[in-house]
């Protein structure tokens, strides 16, 4: 509720009325899915979010006492293995999602935007992988930046993207591109909602119709079908 | 979106489920699971090499570098941009992306690698007199004295306290220097001057990796740790770790023609990965590829309960 | 020379020695990468056929 007599030219209130059209609040946070969502495909996308949580928080441990702590001691190698893995389990899960995401054709229903941050995200990953990797300060950034230098000049983006550069690698990989994944990451979960989750393909009409006439009470079985009974989301 | 697009709005049935809870619990089963791997496996952590090292364990080769660097035939200095005008780089047809981005990290191989830090070196006249005698020699001397001490190198031997021993012959004042290069490496001095020419404080180690890699230490180091470009080496981690897998398809084309014996080779690569990627991203707008799911019915597996739910009716 | 640090103490198993690596015609993965992929697969066939809980519950809202 505005507490000023509503302006046109007011942004804020612009904003915040497209805001809420777009994604209410039982929309942004629906306690309830759609039936057909019984599938553990579903928790991959979860879980690449949890992967991507734990990367940001060991991420934030190994920042507070620098690039050099995790080389020389216990604890430090300790956030620096939690790092590592939980790079692994991200890229893990975000493929098995992406596989679960394609053959369910998820872009459908107007959901084009929700595959492409996707995708985007997957892609802009990598090089947030590769900068860490140039900033261990060990023989493993040695070889991986001497060797990635060659692909990036002969394209013209070594000028100005320089992996052998510690200093430049380390800001890219502790804040550009976390903030970058985590926009993305942020934009495509708010699509999702605002979107919901792709229902099933329909089945082709010719085996529909060979099967027993469907009893319309109270039970939905087709997005063509009468309201049914809902648990908390709106669309 | 394309008229085969008959996906509706959900007006079925809804049942509880709980995001908020889900998330939290996938956040304490991902962040136990990082632990238990940490636990089992830790992480790897290789010491780098140094150039002090480089030049103590492999002195003939740390030397051969050196001329080379000196007299222009290293890799790095015969580049091209980022580092130099030496080379046009690599190219896909009549784009040069490559060298139309330009010099953008300057590196004069002969002056960085050699002379400059030699002429650091304090208090060694001899030193200085050879150096002196380098630069005003005539080009085609110069050419003339390295291209001999690299010849002899090929034959050379390693003394006591890391040495090199050539045979005798016309090499000018390029030994006094090398030897001279090749004590400063050894006392660590090289790793420093390299990294600090320019100015105190220095995050940017381009130029001692460049010199580095222009040598054998690196490239023997990664052989044995499978990290070759012919080995697949872009996928793979040092020890018997899991590497960046999701590589695969990069370092795959550098395996097969045309990309395996191609000059351009690191070109051809990141252009068909740039359309693959772009292809990627836009899957929803391509035909076949789009409804390629529909006629391989994994989805059937997926809502196998939706389905059987639907026919119950 | 030995450049490993010794900072995996602590680890069950040390997996710093070089990599066993499969050969498979121009194909070379080393064993890890191996296990990392063969997992993703099996994780997802399993995703796929496992029973997802809540069946009962879902019913219940349909009717």
């Amino acid at each position: 509720m505005s507490v000023v007599p509503p302006s046109k030219s007011s942004w804020t209130a612009r904003t915040r009325e497209r805001a809420v059209d777009a994604l209410p609040p039982e929309k942004l946070l629906p306690d309830g899915q759609p039936t057909y969502v019984a599938s553990w495909i579903y928790v991959f996308g979860v879980a690449t979010l949890a992967s991507l949580i734990v990367i940001v928080g060991s991420g934030a441990i190994l920042s507070l006492k620098g690039p050099a702590w995790w080389h020389v001691t216990g604890v430090g190698h300790f956030f620096n293995s939690i790092h590592l893995w939980a790079v692994e389990l991200f890229f893990f899960t975000m493929v098995i999602h992406l596989w679960g995401k394609y053959w369910m054709a998820a872009w459908r229903g107007g959901r084009a935007r929700v595959w492409v941050t996707g995708a985007v995200t997957f892609v802009v990953a990598i090089p947030a992988a590769l900068t860490g990797y140039v900033s261990q300060q060990n023989f493993d950034a040695q070889w991986i930046s001497t060797q990635a230098k060659d692909g990036l000049n002969s394209v013209g983006v070594g000028a100005f993207f320089d992996v052998t550069d510690f200093g430049q690698m380390y800001s890219y990989h502790v804040l550009l591109l976390p903030t970058a994944v985590i926009a993305l990451v942020v934009a495509h979960v708010l699509l999702v909602r605002r979107h919901g989750v792709v229902p099933p393909f329909t089945l082709e009409a010719k085996r529909l119709a060979a099967q027993p006439p469907p009893v319309q009470e109270g039970r939905a079985t087709s997005a063509a079908d009468a309201p049914p009974v809902r648990h908390g989301a709106p669309s | 979106m394309s008229r085969r697009d008959d996906t509706a709005s959900w007006a079925g049935a809804y049942a509880p489920y709980d995001l908020v809870k889900e998330l939290a619990v996938a956040v304490g089963v991902i962040a136990l699971l990082a632990v238990v791997l940490t636990v089992l496996f830790s992480s790897p952590d290789d010491r780098p090499s140094t150039v002090a090292q480089w030049s103590r364990q492999m002195p003939v080769d740390f030397t051969t570098t050196a001329v080379a660097e000196l007299d222009g035939s290293s890799t790095t200095a015969g580049y091209g941009p980022p580092y130099n005008h030496n080379g046009d780089g690599q190219h896909i047809g009549p784009v040069r992306l490559q060298k139309w981005l330009g010099v953008s990290h300057p590196i004069d191989t002969a002056n960085d690698y050699v002379i400059d830090p030699l002429r650091s070196v304090p208090g060694n006249t001899a030193l200085q007199r050879a150096i002196t005698a380098y630069q005003t020699a005539p080009a085609k001397l110069q050419s003339t004295w390295t291209d001999a001490y690299t010849k002899a190198l090929g034959k050379a031997t390693t003394g006591s306290g890391g040495s090199v021993n050539v045979a005798p012959g016309a090499y000018g004042p390029v030994p006094v220097m090398m030897n001279g290069l090749l004590a400063l490496a050894q006392s660590g001095g090289l790793d420093g001057a390299l990294l600090t020419s320019r100015q105190f404080y220095q995050t940017d180690y381009t130029k001692p990796l460049l010199f580095m890699a222009d040598g054998g230490l690196l490239a023997q180091r990664a052989q044995a740790q499978h990290l070759l470009g012919n080995q697949w080496g872009m996928m793979n981690e040092t020890g018997s770790y899991p590497g960046q897998s999701w590589l695969w398809l990069y370092t795959l084309w550098y395996q097969i023609e045309p990309f395996k014996s191609s000059t351009n080779a690191d070109a051809l690569v990141m252009l068909l990965m740039g359309v693959l990627s772009l292809a990627f991203i836009c899957v929803p707008f391509i035909p076949g590829i789009r409804s390629l799911p529909r006629h391989i019915p994994i989805y059937r597996l997926i809502w196998r309960e939706h389905y059987r739910a639907q026919q119950g009716t | 020379m030995n450049f490993t640090a010794s900072g995996t103490v602590g680890a069950v198993f040390n997996l710093n020695h070089p990599a066993h690596v499969v050969h498979w015609h121009f194909i070379q993965l080393s064993v890890a990468n191996i296990v990392v992929l063969a997992a993703m697969l099996v994780v997802f066939a399993l995703a796929l056929v496992l029973p997802f809980p809540g069946a009962a519950r879902r019913r219940g809202s349909g009717s």
